[in-house]
C-alpha cells in the first residue's frame, strides 16, 4: 500500500505541472497587462507596483517566468490583494474552511442518499421503486444548483421563515446555541448541492451494482446460505463501488463548480465566492491563487479516490 | 458475462413476440426502439415546442424586450404580460422568448464544438497507437482535472474585452462563452470515440477494407467513424443540457452577457434580489432552464436505447 501511494503521489506530480502550464497559458496569452490597471489606481503606489512587477517576473523571458510562478505558487507566495489589502494566502486560509465544510456535508449527503436508494433499485430492476427513483435522478441533476438554491430560500426563508438565507461567519452566540445557529443556517447550501450530486450518483450506484449482482460469485455466496444483506452489503456492493469512485473523481470539478455557486447564493464566506467578488473587482492576484487552490483540490480528491480503490480493490494497489 | 442483468428491456422480447416480422428499415426500427421510451417522447415534444416558441415566439409576440413601463413594475401575470414583469417594467415573455434564443443557441453551438474537437482528438488517439495515443490521452485526462468553472470565469474575465472590441459585444461573448464551454466538455466523446475505434479498427470488415488498399482516411470516414456515431450522438445530446447550465451559470454569476440581453440566467440574476416580492420573475426563467434541461436529458437518454442499447448511466 506504502509503494502504491508513492506512485499515485508521483504521478500527481505531471498533473499539477500541466494544470499549472494551463493556468500560465491563460494568464500570460491574455491581452494587455494583468497589473496594468495598478497603473492608473491610485490607491496603489508605485513602488507595491513595481514590487508586483518583479515578483511575478514580468519582463524576464517566458520560461523563466513560468519557473518564477510556479516556485511562487508552490510556496504559498501568492501576492497581495488589491482589493481587501492582505495577502492573499492569509485570504485564502481565512476561507477556505467553509468551503471545505460544506462540500464536504454535501458530499456525505449525497452518498447517503445515493447508496442506499442505488442499491435498493438495483436489486428491484424496473419496480415501481426503481422507476420513481429514476425520474428523481433525473429531475434532481437536471435542476441547476442555482435555481434550487433560489427555490429553497423562497420556500424555507421567504415563505415559511424557517431558515437563515445569508450564511454567517461571526455568529455572536456561544455554546450550544452556536451549534444550533452553524446547523441551521448550513442546511439550505448542503442540501442544494448534496441533493444535485446525490441525484447523479444514485444513477451510478444503481448501474454498477446492476452489473455485478447476477454474477456467479454472488449465486455462490447466495448458494452459501449467507444472508441477504450480508452478499449485498459485502459482496456486491463493495466491488460495484469501484467503478463508482471512479466516476465521483471525475466529477470532483464539477462539483466545485456547483459549490461556488451555492456559495455565491447563500454568500457562504468561502474561496468561491471570494472568487467571484475579486473577478467583479479585477482582483487578479486572488482569481489566480483562487484557481490555483481549486486545481490543488481536485488533486488532492483524486489521490483520495486512488487510496479508497486501493482499499476496495487490494490488487489494484499490489499491481 | 454470465447471466447478467439485461440494461434494457428493449427490442428483443418484443421481436421475438411479433415472431416473423416483416422487414423493417433500420430508420423505423430505431423509431420504434425511441417509442418505448414514454418520457423521452413526451421530452421531444416539449423540447420541439420550446424550439418552436423561441423561434417564432418573438414575432408572433411583438413586444419589444426593452419596452420599459414604470406604471407596470413587477407585476404578476395579467392578460397584458402573461409572464408578469420585471422590475422596470418589461414584458417578461418577450424577454423569455428571447433569451430562449441564446440560451439554446450557445447549447447547440457549445455542443458543436465539444463533438468536432472530441471526435478529432479520439480518432487521432484511436488510429494512431503508441506515444501520439498517450500524449492526446494525457491531455484529455489533464483536461477531465481541470477546476472547469474557476477556468472559465478566470477566461472570461481576461479575455471579454479584447473580444468585445473585435466582434461587438454580443457577437464577442457568444464566440468565447461558446468556444470556453465547448472546449471544456469534448473529453467525454474524445474517450468514446477513442474506445470505439480501439474495437472497430480490429473487425473484419475494417480489416477487409485494408486488405483492399484502402487509405487510412478512407478506412477511417467510410468504415470505422460511421459506426462510432452512435454514442458520440447521445454525448452530443447530454453536452447541449450541460452547456446550457455552464452558459447560464456565467449568466447567473453576473459574468456571461451584457446585462441587457436577458438570457434566461440573466433573468435569474436580475431576479434574485426580488424574490419576496415578485417570485413570478425568478419561477418563470429557472422553470424555462429546468424544463429545457430535463427535457434534453431525457431525450438524450431515449436515443441511448436506440443507438447504444448496451450501456445503462
Amino acid at each position: 500500500m506504502g509503494r502504491y501511494l508513492l506512485r499515485r503521489l508521483l504521478i500527481a506530480v505531471p498533473s499539477l505541472i500541466g494544470i499549472s502550464i494551463v493556468l500560465f497559458t491563460v494568464l500570460a496569452l491574455a491581452p494587455g497587462d494583468p497589473f496594468g490597471e495598478l497603473a492608473t489606481n491610485p490607491a496603489v503606489p508605485p513602488e507595491v507596483r513595481a514590487a508586483l512587477r518583479a515578483q511575478f517576473g514580468m519582463d524576464d523571458p517566458v520560461l523563466e517566468r513560468y519557473f518564477h510562478w510556479l516556485v511562487a505558487m508552490l510556496r504559498g507566495d501568492w501576492g497581495f490583494s488589491f482589493v481587501s489589502r492582505v495577502d492573499v494566502d492569509r485570504l485564502i486560509w481565512q476561507r477556505l474552511p467553509a468551503t471545505l465544510f460544506v462540500i464536504g456535508s454535501s458530499q456525505i449527503l449525497a452518498l447517503l442518499i445515493a447508496l442506499p436508494v442505488g442499491v435498493y433499485a438495483a436489486t428491484r430492476p424496473y419496480s415501481l421503486f426503481d422507476q420513481i427513483a429514476n425520474t428523481f435522478a433525473f429531475i434532481g441533476f437536471s435542476l441547476p444548483t442555482f435555481f434550487t438554491g433560489l427555490l429553497f430560500i423562497l420556500l424555507f426563508s421567504i415563505d415559511l421563515g424557517w431558515l437563515p438565507f445569508v450564511y454567517r461567519s461571526d455568529l455572536s452566540a456561544t455554546g450550544f446555541s452556536w451549534w444550533w445557529e452553524e446547523f441551521r443556517q448550513a442546511i439550505m447550501p448542503v442540501a442544494v448541492l448534496g441533493m444535485f450530486q446525490g441525484a447523479s450518483w444514485t444513477r451510478y450506484v444503481r448501474s454498477a451494482v446492476l452489473d455485478v449482482i447476477r454474477l456467479d460469485y454472488v449465486v455462490t455466496a447466495r448458494a452459501k446460505g449467507l444472508r441477504e444483506g450480508k452478499v449485498v452489503l459485502k459482496h456486491v456492493v463493495r466491488n460495484a463501488l469501484i467503478p463508482v469512485v471512479t466516476l465521483v473523481a471525475l466529477q470532483m470539478p464539477t462539483i466545485f463548480g456547483g459549490a461556488i455557486v451555492t456559495e455565491q447564493i447563500f454568500r457562504v464566506p468561502g474561496i468561491g465566492s471570494l472568487l467571484i467578488s475579486s473577478i467583479l473587482a479585477n482582483d487578479t492576484p486572488v482569481i489566480m491563487a483562487v484557481t490555483f487552490v481549486f486545481a490543488c483540490l481536485v488533486i488532492l480528491f483524486n489521490l483520495i479516490a486512488d487510496v479508497l480503490y486501493g482499499w476496495l480493490d487490494p490488487r489494484i494497489a499490489y499491481r | 458475462m454470465a447471466g447478467s442483468t439485461p440494461a434494457l428491456l428493449t427490442a428483443d422480447a418484443r421481436a421475438a413476440r411479433e415472431g416473423l416480422a416483416p422487414q423493417i428499415s433500420p430508420a423505423l426500427d430505431a423509431w420504434r426502439r425511441f417509442r418505448r421510451h414514454r418520457l423521452a417522447v413526451v421530452s421531444a415534444v416539449i423540447l420541439l415546442a420550446m424550439t418552436l416558441a423561441v423561434a417564432f415566439g418573438p414575432a408572433l409576440w411583438p413586444v419589444e424586450i426593452n419596452d420599459i413601463d414604470f406604471t407596470a413594475r413587477l407585476q404578476p401575470p395579467t392578460p397584458a404580460h402573461p409572464l408578469g414583469t420585471d422590475d422596470l417594467g418589461q414584458d417578461l415573455l418577450a424577454r423569455m422568448l428571447y433569451g430562449g434564443r441564446i440560451s439554446l443557441a450557445v447549447g447547440l453551438a457549445a455542443m458543436v464544438v465539444s463533438l468536432i474537437v472530441g471526435t478529432l482528438v479520439g480518432a487521432v488517439a484511436g488510429i494512431s497507437r503508441g506515444s501520439i495515443d498517450a500524449a492526446l490521452m494525457w491531455l484529455t485526462d489533464l483536461f477531465l482535472s481541470l477546476p472547469q468553472l474557476p477556468l472559465l470565469l478566470v477566461i472570461i474575465y481576461l479575455f471579454r474585452d479584447v473580444l468585445k472590441a473585435v466582434v461587438g459585444p454580443e457577437g464577442g461573448v457568444f464566440i468565447l462563452v461558446v468556444a470556453v464551454i465547448g472546449g471544456f466538455r469534448w473529453m467525454p466523446v474524445a474517450r468514446l470515440v477513442r474506445a470505439q475505434f480501439l474495437s472497430l479498427r480490429e473487425k473484419e470488415f475494417v480489416e477487409a477494407a485494408r486488405a483492399l488498399g484502402a487509405s487510412t482516411t478512407r478506412q477511417v470516414m467510410r468504415h470505422i467513424l460511421p459506426n462510432a456515431l452512435g454514442p458520440v450522438i447521445v454525448a452530443g445530446t447530454i453536452n447541449v443540457a450541460d452547456a446550457i447550465i455552464a452558459e447560464s451559470t456565467l449568466s447567473f454569476l453576473g459574468l456571461g452577457f451584457p446585462p441587457d440581453i436577458p438570457t434566461w440566467g440573466r433573468l435569474l440574476f436580475d431576479a434574485k434580489d426580488y424574490l419576496d416580492i415578485a417570485p413570478h420573475w425568478a419561477l418563470f426563467a429557472g422553470a424555462a432552464i429546468f424544463l429545457a434541461v430535463l427535457t434534453i436529458n431525457f431525450v438524450g437518454d431515449g436515443l441511448r436505447d436506440v443507438l447504444d442499447p448496451r450501456r445503462v448511466m
